[in-house]
């Protein structure tokens, strides 16, 4: 279970240092590197909140 | 014209109000005062952390980064690597911190080690790097304000003024004012940014694409990172080296300490991202700018947003502009200031007088904040280059305090005494050489790949530091300096380890 946990908050910080140099296409109106970068961010808080949820310690500290 | 000045002191006075209001009901121990009881919630505690990624980068340094150089700084903004190292690394150091009643970042070093010696030299390296950051934070106050108030009010009274303010509340209610401020400080940010970085696209070029499409067409190359320079590697190495350092600042950890569980720290790293989005509307201020106030030089790039905002708003709505931008630096600031008066008297006065009592401590950290402010604004006004190169090296001389914390995590610490302080002390020197003598990777190979020149240089010492740290580690590993007990509370590392 906590190596599951490790991978899922090890995805987007690899992730992120994927770099797509490139403007097109748009997305959002946005120049693609740009959108990558802040899709990854968005990703940062997903990846990190299904972790949370999985993390058995989340439980262990109820107090 | 007295719009705009009204607007601002309004905000500042509303500012130094809720400070003084934060600490009632609060008997004010040193534990209260330096990291708010351990008893923030998440959500002071996500004001409180979050506040750090909105300082007077998000109205200056973002917008101007765009302005000036185009993506690479804009994407720079974002570090996806701070909310996983935030993930892992906090909740143990808040378990260590809360067991063994830390309360400040040098704390931890002293206690790990049981090395008061190490802690005096953390928080002599913190200090040397925070003050400049301070300063940095003043001088933007200054300018935002004069700006803002159409000049009717001079940079150094703005300064002035400002850190009388903050001193006022931080000496009355330390982390309780900084926290309650932080909430009304983001909340104003947040707004104003949002929508001056949709209104500008939208006002000036039709919408979001048509700008990017219009500074594509105008400025070639400027949306993508250049090939040498500020390329991807210096991207990548420069966001992993301030994320490093980014926890390592004494006042994120006293924020750190100041959380009432691990499971709201861990909560923080999972919604903080999303806020951090927010900061793509401050870059979409810088871009609009581009082609709208061009020709901009230097400093002046700095000042994009405030151009902008005074060629398309009234002068109340500049006022407002102001007022977050103020806030943005004094909130921060009074943090800092905390942290500072924290650090030099728990692990520097305390060091040199070990009988000095929790309640005396409590007093004499209040009573260092007006004499931090007091040098700060002495050195803001005759600091001159030396602050502005000292600002530079801030991150990665942070940066060289992680190697020792990170492996005093550990189950079994590989690292002793002699191994922190000759790492940290190495680290320290080798960036202090390459930033003041202009030596990159560049300058001393250059026949290496471009990929491997543009390393930020940060990295590359924090690899000699680890080095030196274990090395020497390993050489004085015989001479036991009892931390067997301590390691044992590092509960949550040992699982990543093994």
């Amino acid at each position: 279970m906590k190596k599951i946990i490790y991978v899922i908050s090890a995805i987007p910080a690899l992730g992120s240092l994927v770099v797509i140099n490139r403007i097109e296409p748009y997305v959002l109106g946005m120049p693609f590197v740009l959108f990558w970068a802040i899709l990854w961010v968005c990703l940062t808080s997903v990846f990190l909140i299904i972790a949370n949820k999985l993390d058995p310690a989340t439980e262990e500290e109820e107090d | 014209m007295n719009e705009a000045l009204l607007v601002i002191l309004f905000f500042l006075v509303l500012c130094i109000w809720l400070g003084l209001q934060a600490r009632k009901g609060k008997n004010m121990s040193l534990e209260q005062w330096a990291i708010g009881g351990r008893g923030f919630g998440s959500f002071l505690l996500f004001f409180l952390i979050a506040g750090e990624m909105f300082t007077t980068y998000t109205f200056l340094g973002a917008s101007g980064g765009a302005y000036r150089s185009g993506m690479p700084p804009a994407l720079y903004a974002f570090n996806c690597f701070y909310f996983v190292i935030a993930y892992w690394l906090l909740p143990p150091i808040w378990r260590y911190a809360k067991k063994n009643n830390v309360i400040s970042q040098s704390d931890f070093y002293d206690k790990k080690y049981n090395s008061p010696a190490l802690g005096v030299l953390v928080a002599v390296i913190s200090v040397i790097s925070i003050i400049p950051y301070l300063i940095m934070q003043l001088k933007g106050l200054g300018i935002i304000v004069s700006e803002t108030s159409y000049g009717s009010i001079p940079p150094n009274v703005a300064i002035v003024v400002g850190v009388i303010a903050i001193t006022i509340y931080v000496t009355a209610s330390g982390m309780h004012g900084v926290a309650w401020t932080a909430v009304i400080k983001d909340i104003m940010i947040l707004t104003v940014v949002v929508f001056m970085g949709i209104y500008f696209p939208l006002h000036y070029y039709g919408g979001i694409q048509p700008m990017f499409e219009a500074i594509d067409t105008a400025k070639q190359g400027f949306l993508i990172f250049p090939e040498q320079g500020l390329s991807i590697s210096w991207f990548i190495s420069a966001t992993i080296m301030t994320a490093l350092a980014f926890y390592m600042f004494p006042h994120m950890l006293a924020g750190v300490f100041s959380a009432k569980s691990p499971k709201s720290l861990r909560w923080n790293a999972g919604v903080m991202p999303i806020y951090q989005v927010i900061i793509i509307f401050s870059l979409f201020i810088g871009f609009s700018a581009i082609l709208q106030v061009p020709n901009l030089q230097g400093a002046e790039a700095d000042l994009a947003l405030f151009k902008m905002a005074k060629m398309s708003f009234d002068p109340w709505f500049v006022g407002v502009i102001g007022a977050s931008g103020a806030m943005a630096a004094l909130i921060p600031s009074s943090l800092v200031l905390t942290a500072t008066a924290t650090i030099l008297s728990k692990n520097v006065y305390k060091v040199w007088k070990p009988n000095t009592s929790d309640d005396q401590l409590q007093r004499l950290s209040r009573m260092l904040v007006p004499v931090i402010s007091i040098v700060t604004l002495y050195f803001t006004f005759n600091g001159g280059e030396s602050i502005f190169t000292l600002y530079l090296m801030a991150y990665s001389f942070m940066a060289q305090l992680f190697p020792a914390l990170f492996f005093s995590l550990w189950k079994n610490n590989p690292v002793t005494v002699q191994g922190a302080f000759a790492g940290m002390i190495v680290g320290i020197l080798i960036v202090v050489y390459s930033t003041t003598s202009g030596t990159t990777l560049a300058t001393l190979f250059p026949s290496l790949p471009q990929a491997i020149q543009d390393l930020d240089v940060g990295l590359a010492v924090l690899f000699i530091n680890i080095a030196v740290t274990l090395g020497v580690s390993a050489v004085t590993r015989k001479t036991p300096i009892g931390m067997k007990e301590d390691n044992k509370q590092a509960s949550g590392m040992e699982k990543i380890v093994k």
